[in-house]
């Protein structure tokens, strides 16, 4: 005896899906609504962290700045205040310990003001950095391109301007590079334009009103010798910035004669600990929507159970008929499960539907209104994840109610009139 | 055709319950049979147990040579659908499910195609003049086209023989008359029929009357020539 699942098993689940229509659809609502806030949530979550990450945006995660302040402690006849300044020399030192990829000099200046033939944009930052820079902070360019070693070998005046600048000084739409700007005096031909709001990260500016030129131009230019104000340091693979802080640090100590013990003197950010933090955050945010999300799925799923349960009750005498007729228990164990499978699935493709509709909605509208390219929308694969555990639980689901049918006695659903 | 050898069964509801003491039964292929016993008499424990449906502590029964002592669930599921068919007081059709589908279900538990087992299921419906009334539900029949159709769904997979308990109980005297005479017509054409019944007038239309009292066979009475028929061929008692 064959059992065949043709157009009749489908008609009889539908069948015995619609026949109690507002019981099914608040059953499959809990289902429906259990993938919901698991799809939902997941998605929520995943754009939430990149709202946040997109405020670190180009930031090497393992990265981190150090810059001088006044010593505290007086040391080899040194007095106790003494400011401290950090050299091109520091730099090379900190190439020497392991565990640094790049070092890299950064200088600040300010500029009071900025033109391009008639317009003016006012006072600017104006960050000195080497091309190597890069890869601490990568760049994001709207136009032309980043500050490389020729420039900084032939200090010649080229330079990348911030958005904001660019919109005052510039069209929108125009390219500005090649041509010259004056900055605190001094003209700079532009090499490139940074996109707007790619990075909230940044030391002391806003990216969208500074100007980056050459190391070697900002230093001749103010007449700064050798000096340079902060050395950006980016850790290599396997090591982490916090490991590398006491290193660098008694390194420059020694360097500036400062005490071991000088708590003052250097002072540093820690890219790392941040985005760790973050992390973690979300670690736990994650954490909690798939805490709430299955919750929700299971209570839906348990439903689902409980009314399959009571339909089985109801139809003692039915499915008495069919084992009377010669049904196996097999038959009727598949029949409920195929229900319990079926309503589940319906449901819960509704649910991943209009999650991933709010999601979308979502992605589009928080794209547009901040500019800000965030991932609410769920993976395909996390999509097809959240259908298996569907399928999963709509089988566990059916399985009391499908054991429960299948022990049913033909005599007693007969002699029960 | 149906051989039963001191069959016993005991319900354990509470108090122990010796339903059947013994009973010994033979019934030959083309027999038209009719147990007929008082309530509590055993009778349909009896029919039960010949139907598979029921199961028995002790004693031996073979239907067409076959044994059918401990049988599996899956197996008394095969033999019920392929060697009985069944007719029940209350009908027993499936009141979702029109005339044709109710009729080839033992079909859908055999594996057959739809389409050949409504085919089927029609001719069965149509050869029990109930053509007109295929497509509707059991709601919208009267009790004497329920049981036709209870019928043809008996006889849709050529079973080897036809148990009906009580056919007749919930319907009026004429239907009862029409539901008899459909039995007697299979009866004719071959067809071995048991029928579970307290009322007279329909177990002496039978070939053979068991009676049964309290879970003993009391007499096995002849009645090929209808003589005990109380209101003569065609009287029925109601």
């Amino acid at each position: 005896m064959k059992f065949k699942f043709d157009i009749d098993s489908w008609q009889e689940i539908f069948m015995n899906i619609t026949r109690n229509k507002s019981r099914s659809l608040l059953t499959a609502f809990g289902v429906f609504w259990g993938i919901f806030m698991l799809v939902a949530l997941l998605g929520g979550g995943q754009g939430l962290q990149g709202l946040m990450k997109a405020n670190f945006g180009g930031f090497a995660t393992n990265s981190g700045i150090f810059w001088s302040q006044s010593t505290s402690i007086a040391y080899k006849g040194l007095p106790k205040i003494r400011p401290i300044y950090l050299e091109m020399k520091d730099v090379d030192r900190l190439r020497q310990i392991q565990g640094i990829e790049v070092a890299s000099p950064v200088v600040r200046q300010q500029a009071s003001s900025t033109s391009y033939e008639t317009k003016s944009y006012g006072s600017v930052t104006i960050q000195g950095v080497e091309p190597s820079y890069a890869r601490v902070e990568a760049p994001s360019l709207l136009y032309g391109r980043y500050l490389n070693d020729v420039d900084q070998n032939n200090y010649r005046k080229s330079c990348v301007i911030g958005y904001d600048i660019y919109k005052t000084l510039f069209h929108e739409g125009n390219d500005p590079c090649g041509h010259y700007i004056q900055v605190g005096g001094v003209y700079y031909q532009v090499i490139g334009v940074l996109k707007d709001k790619e990075s909230n990260m940044n030391f002391g500016s806003r990216t969208g009103e500074t100007i980056i030129i050459p190391l070697s131009v900002v230093q001749q230019v103010f007449n700064m010798g050798k000096r340079v104000h902060m050395i950006s340091i980016l850790a290599a693979k396997g090591y982490k910035l916090s490991d590398l802080e006491q290193p660098i640090k008694s390194t420059l100590k020694r360097a500036h004669n400062v005490h071991p013990d000088d708590t003052q003197a250097f002072n540093y950010f820690n890219a790392e600990a941040m985005f760790s933090m973050v992390d973690n955050l979300f670690k736990a945010i994650k954490m909690l929507t798939l805490l709430v999300g299955l919750g929700t799925l299971i209570a839906g799923v348990i439903g689902v159970s409980n009314i399959t349960m009571v339909t089985v009750k109801e139809r003692t005498t039915e499915i008495g008929i069919r084992r009377a007729i010669g049904a196996t228990p097999g038959m009727i164990m598949r029949q409920i499960m195929a229900e319990s499978i079926v309503l589940t699935s319906i449901a819960g493709m509704l649910g991943i539907t209009f999650a991933v509709l709010i999601l979308q909605m979502l992605e589009v509208g928080v794209s547009s209104s901040t500019g800000v390219n965030t991932p609410f929308q769920v993976s395909f694969w996390t999509a097809i994840g959240t259908v298996f555990v569907l399928a999963v639980l709509g089988l566990v689901a059916g399985l009391a109610p499908a054991y429960r049918a299948m022990s049913i006695k033909p005599i007693e659903a007969i002699s029960d009139e | 055709m149906i051989h039963l050898k001191d069959i016993n069964k005991t319900y354990h509801n509470g108090a122990p319950l010796h339903v059947l003491k013994g009973i010994d039964l033979d019934i030959e292929e083309g027999d038209f049979v009719s147990i007929m016993g008082s309530s509590g008499s055993g009778k349909s424990t009896l029919l039960n147990i010949l139907g598979i449906l029921d199961t028995f502590d002790s004693g031996v029964y073979t239907l067409n040579g076959v044994s059918m002592n401990n049988l599996s669930e899956n197996k008394a599921a095969k033999y019920r659908n392929e060697k009985i068919g069944f007719i029940f007081q209350s009908f027993n059709l499936i009141n979702f499910k029109n005339a044709v589908e109710n009729v080839a279900l033992p079909l859908f538990y055999q594996g057959v195609g739809r389409k050949k087992r409504n085919q089927l299921a029609l001719a069965y419906l149509e050869k029990l003049g109930l053509k007109d009334w295929a497509h509707h539900m059991p709601n919208e029949m009267s009790g004497g086209q329920k049981q036709r159709v209870a019928i043809a769904r008996a006889l849709i997979t050529n079973p080897d023989i036809i148990l009906a308990d009580e056919p007749t109980g919930a319907l009026d005297s004429q239907t009862s008359k029409e539901v008899m005479q459909i039995l007697k017509d299979l009866h004719g054409e071959g067809m071995t029929i048991v029928v579970v019944t307290h009322e007279t007038g329909v177990a002496t239309q039978a070939d053979k009357i068991v009676h049964i009292k309290d879970g003993l066979i009391e007499t096995i009475e002849d009645n090929t020539t209808k003589k005990n028929t109380p209101f003569g061929m065609d009287g029925y008692m109601k």
